[in-house]
């Protein structure tokens, strides 16, 4: 594994100048380093290590290409402060009173809804402005907060958006399934997306009703008791919201137990990652995606795509790094605004956000009173020879989807 | 539902259960024997999981074939362990044992962080996605293979502690310490070569193992759980019940899974656990205590 | 009573003590916001460390399924302040019932039916699992999607309801661990200490000496469960929201039985100890690594294992026993004990 040096040498001189033994030296100093001008510092909180690992070390790569995308488009560049919260929400929590405490300005992260929780009140305790780069839970921009911003989508627009998007599909394919059945994993963002399901769904018309509902363990290693059920119900479609590693499995033992759905219509992560991809090949092509998605046509969209591809040939670009960017695109617009690294300044001018030159679908980033951004929009995405292609929504497409999808049997 | 469903997950159980079995025969072995509670088992299976998973990637070579190789080096750490380090806790209360075998657990679960990485690696062989139909029955040739690797491997055993010299040696350290002592056994040799045995055991349910499940850094302790749990349903030191303790959960899972909500069907394992602590404590298999 | 609780304490321990004391008092003083996220990370695991030994240390059963009991105090006192408005501190007695009844029912299966040492650690470890499976499917309290509670400002420190400041959080948990410190070396010196003590030396001596083993046995896990439950009622309304798969966790029993394992089992400043050690390494090789721009994850827990192996292996006690003997903390031996 590579051995990252922190971006700041200076940071790393002050902590050795502080003391050569590790624990109490630097903990006792209780100044907290407010910077006139010079570049802003930003905590980056991510799930480095912990059972969420690989998806952060993914979001850092949508840290490290921001400095350079942000000087070539005129926009200050950031002093990041790297912090692993180690999957853990007590760690999440002092790392951040930690950060704040070495002079970061701004926090960014942290991928998992428990997490961002616990910083979001740190950060709210002490007057520093919070931007979430990923995390779907609603709870956390219902809390009243002044200084926590989330521009991500919550389950709800997730799903009311992945609705929409799917009866686009159908109606640009002119197949639609009668009936699907649900399949979710029984975690934070599974459940809330099932819940969620029963309460947008009706708004919706949708084509299809769902004959049964299936939870699964997120530690399940085995599935084929759930895909024997899912295939006995009988339905047209599956209907899945998923992480990574079950992605896989649910795909593998659709083979082995020789179903071939209409289709895949997965409402979470997993189905259109690298790791899919390239494990199960052609096996892999067909499903569709609806999730926080880049829009291809924008500019920005594809200096971030061609800066991706020149660190990490080979990686896909995805919602990791989007959004990862963006949040940083978020502070690093604001500095620029604001002109001061005082944190009440800097949340001010978060608040007056309004960046339409950026990487997500949808208008723009911009935050309402509750400091949630309400007008992204998700995408369609589905998995095309190894590649993510954009099938919907209008204007923000760069091919046709596929429905229904080529059995398996027939691609072996 | 229709009536093959019920047939075909239970034919997968039961050969899931085989293999888990395997892996808990491990467990009973160097419980059984050395009297160890060995709380890092699941992250053995796990170093012996990516050792498959490295030879795979680099010379291509099967799991299933490498299961003997995979299973001697298993057997060569074990050995190393449990004279280097383990060998002092074994006279010592078990909580001493348990904080052991956990910081080594720690240290084997985050160097394996650092060495692979937290993605999770697969071994896809040719057949990985092969089923066979028998009428309306679909078994998963991959199962079908772990489960047989599964029974080679644990007869294998079976006979090595019947008949092989060695083996009835460590049985009579397992059964009576003093005696072997009196008799004249090398005790302290006996007890490394069954945790090197052990070893080997979950080495060689690791290589099978990771045909059916990828693996990532810290798979370890939901398996050492696992293993302790069958270990008691089957019967602490009778090795044909560890076997049967692993179908027995491997079943139970899968039909509560069908029946009841999947996300719950671990409920009952713990459930059965339960009932066994309480009313059988020596296991389905195992002797009652003199 | 509180002479008899003095009575063979050395003078200079109790000076210690003070001094001890002292600092921990005015800390906030000179600390930083991150230092007292720390401190009360160890307090907290002080003051658990110090429920779990009175089952472990005290009676000599091991239990790994202790996160059960925290997790039950959380959720009761989250879950009744959510939905009926019900503060922490009126909650607390609910929660330490629920988690006394769930320790009693485990103790009486247990101790009834002969169920000991490792039987006993993985049968609390089915509890605990079989629970956090339950509450994944409890939708009251929000299953696997967790339990969020509502924030407050933080302006004003609101004692009664546990909104507020880290400051106040801190001069809580530790006036909880003073109190917990103090309950264990008053039960260490009666009657129900000296059997437990006995039953956890020799079991079957104590039983023949006519100790009603199973009546005592249980009593420790009652208290150790209640004891136990406050910790996550201040957890919960500390974090403000709690999950199944976290609160549960089966390694969070294991961070429990940490501090006092590598403190010392069966003493009184083994869990306080033994918590300092442990957070004090992990923070400590954090900034090490940090300093050498060592960003690897994993190589700090990796150090951290190792730390733990030396220890375990080479104080097999514990940390507080050589330290105690060197400081001659120890009590004094007098005849009529």
């Amino acid at each position: 594994m590579s051995i990252t040096r922190n971006a700041s040498t200076a940071l790393n001189r002050r902590r050795l100048l502080a003391g050569a033994a590790a624990a109490t030296t630097a903990m006792a100093a209780p100044a907290i380093v407010r910077a006139q001008g010079g570049m802003l510092k930003v905590g980056v909180l991510l799930p480095r290590s912990g059972a969420q690992a690989g998806i952060g070390q993914d979001c850092y790569r949508g840290v490290e290409l921001a400095n350079p995308i942000f000087k070539s488009i005129g926009l200050p560049e950031l002093e990041i402060m790297n912090a692993d919260t180690e999957t853990n929400v007590e760690v999440a929590r002092s790392r951040a009173e930690k950060l704040i405490a070495d002079g970061a300005q701004l926090l960014m992260g942290a991928f998992d809804s428990g997490q961002s929780s616990a910083i979001a009140q740190v950060a709210e305790q002490k007057g520093i402005p919070f931007v979430i780069n990923i995390a779907a839970a609603p709870p956390i921009t219902e809390q009243g907060y002044k200084f926590v911003f989330r521009n991500f989508p919550t389950a709800g627009m997730i799903l009311g958006d992945a609705f929409a998007n799917q009866k686009e599909v159908f109606a640009a394919t002119g197949v639609e399934p009668k009936s699907v059945v649900f399949l979710h994993v029984n975690d934070t963002f599974g459940t809330a997306m099932k819940n969620g399901v029963g309460a947008v769904m009706p708004k919706f018309n949708m084509p299809y009703t769902i004959k049964e509902t299936i939870s699964y363990d997120p530690t399940a290693r085995d599935l084929s008791v759930e895909v024997s059920k899912a295939k006995a119900a009988g339905a047209d479609a599956l209907l899945v919201v998923s992480r990574l590693n079950d992605a896989i499995l649910l795909t593998r033992e659709l083979v082995k137990q020789r179903w071939s759905p209409m289709g895949i219509l997965s409402m979470g992560p997993g189905w259109y990652e690298d790791q899919y991809l390239k494990t199960l090949g052609k096996l892999g092509d067909g499903p569709l995606s609806f999730v926080p998605w880049y829009d291809p046509n924008k500019k920005l969209s594809k200096q971030l795509e061609g800066a991706l591809a020149k660190k990490y040939p080979g990686v896909n670009m995805n919602t990791n790094h989007i959004y990862t960017f963006e949040a940083l695109l978020v502070a690093a617009d604001a500095y620029k605004r604001a002109k001061s690294t005082d944190p009440k300044a800097l949340a001010d001018a978060i608040r007056a956000t309004n960046i339409t030159e950026n990487v997500s679908t949808g208008p723009g980033i911009s935050f309402d009173e509750k400091g949630q951004n309400v007008k992204l929009k998700n995408a369609a995405i589905q998995n095309r020879g190894g590649k993510l292609v954009a099938v919907a929504p209008k204007g923000a497409t760069n091919a046709k989807a596929e429905w229904p999808m080529t059995a398996y049997d027939k691609r072996r | 539902m229709p009536a093959e469903i019920y047939l075909n997950v239970a034919i997968s159980g039961l050969l899931t259960g085989l293999v888990y079995g395997l892996m808990a025969l491990g467990l009973s072995v160097i419980f059984g024997v050395v009297r160890v509670v060995n709380f890092a088992h699941g992250e053995m299976m796990t170093v012996a999981m990516y050792l498959a998973v490295v030879l795979f990637a680099s010379l291509g070579l099967d799991p299933l074939l490498m299961m003997l190789p995979i299973a001697a080096v298993m057997f060569a750490v074990g050995y190393a362990m449990q004279m280097a380090i383990i060998n002092p806790f074994i006279s010592r209360p078990e909580h001493s044992q348990f904080m052991l075998m956990v910081a080594i657990a720690i240290i084997i679960v985050n160097s394996l962080l650092m060495i692979f990485g937290p993605d999770a690696q697969a071994v896809q062989t040719s057949y990985a996605f092969d089923s066979y139909a028998v009428g309306p029955v679909i078994v998963d040739a991959t199962k079908l293979y772990a489960g047989l690797a599964a029974i080679l491997v644990a007869g294998a055993l079976f006979a090595f502690f019947r008949y092989a010299p060695l083996g009835k040696a460590i049985r009579a350290c397992a059964d009576n310490y003093t005696g072997a002592l009196v008799v004249g056994l090398d005790v302290k040799q006996l007890y490394a070569l069954s945790f090197g045995l052990g070893a080997a055991c979950v080495g060689a349910a690791g290589a099978i193992i990771v045909l059916m499940v990828d693996v990532t850094p810290p798979l370890g302790p939901a398996y050492t759980l696992l293993a302790f749990v069958i270990v008691i349903t089957g019967g602490m030191g009778s090795m044909p019940g560890a076997l049967l303790g692993g179908v027995l959960i491997g079943l139970t899972e899968a039909m509560a899974g069908l029946f009841f909500s999947p996300s719950a069907k671990s409920m009952f394992a713990f459930a059965i656990l339960v009932l066994v602590l309480l009313f059988r404590p020596q296991g389905i298999m195992g002797k009652k205590p003199t | 009573m509180i002479a008899r609780l003095l009575h063979g304490v050395p003078r200079h321990a109790m000076a210690l003590l003070a001094v001890v004391l002292a600092v921990l008092a005015i800390a906030p003083v000179f600390a930083n916001d991150y230092l007292l996220t720390v401190l009360i990370l160890i307090l907290y695991f002080a003051y658990t460390g110090q429920a779990w030994n009175i089952l472990m240390g005290f009676a000599g059963q091991l239990s790994l399924g202790h996160a059960l009991y925290v997790g039950l105090g959380a959720y009761t006192t989250a879950a009744l302040y959510v939905h009926f408005g019900i503060g922490p501190w009126l909650g607390m007695p609910v929660a330490i019932l629920i988690s006394v009844a769930c320790g009693a029912i485990i103790g009486f299966l247990a101790f009834r039916f002969g169920v000991g040492g490792v039987y006993f650690a993985i049968l609390t470890i089915a509890f605990s699992e079989f629970v956090r499976i339950g509450f994944d499917h409890f939708d009251w309290v929000g299953g696997s999607s967790g339990l969020f509670l509502p924030v407050a400002n933080y302006s004003r420190n609101d004692v009664v309801h546990l909104r507020g400041q880290p400051v106040m959080f801190y001069y809580v948990i530790l006036m909880m661990t003073a109190v917990a410190f103090v309950m264990c070396h008053a039960l260490l010196r009666s009657r129900v200490g000296y059997y437990w003590q006995a039953i956890r030396e020799d079991e079957q001596a104590a039983r023949s000496l006519g100790i009603n083993t199973f009546r005592y046995k249980m009593i420790a896990i009652i208290i150790s469960s209640g004891m136990t439950a406050p910790a996550g009622v201040f957890y919960a309304f500390y974090y403000n929201n709690l999950f199944p798969e976290q609160t549960f966790f089966i390694l969070r029993s294991i961070e429990i039985i940490l501090g006092p394992i590598i403190g010392g089992i069966g003493t009184l400043f083994g869990p306080v100890v033994g918590a300092f050690l442990l957070t004090g390494i992990s923070e400590g090789l954090q900034e090490l690594l940090a300093n050498f721009g060592f960003d690897t994850p994993g190589a700090k827990r990796v150090f951290y294992g190792v730390c733990l192996l030396v220890v375990v292996m080479v104080l097999p006690n514990g940390i507080w026993p050589p330290i105690a003997r060197l400081l001659r903390l120890q009590r004094r031996e007098t005849p009529e004990d």
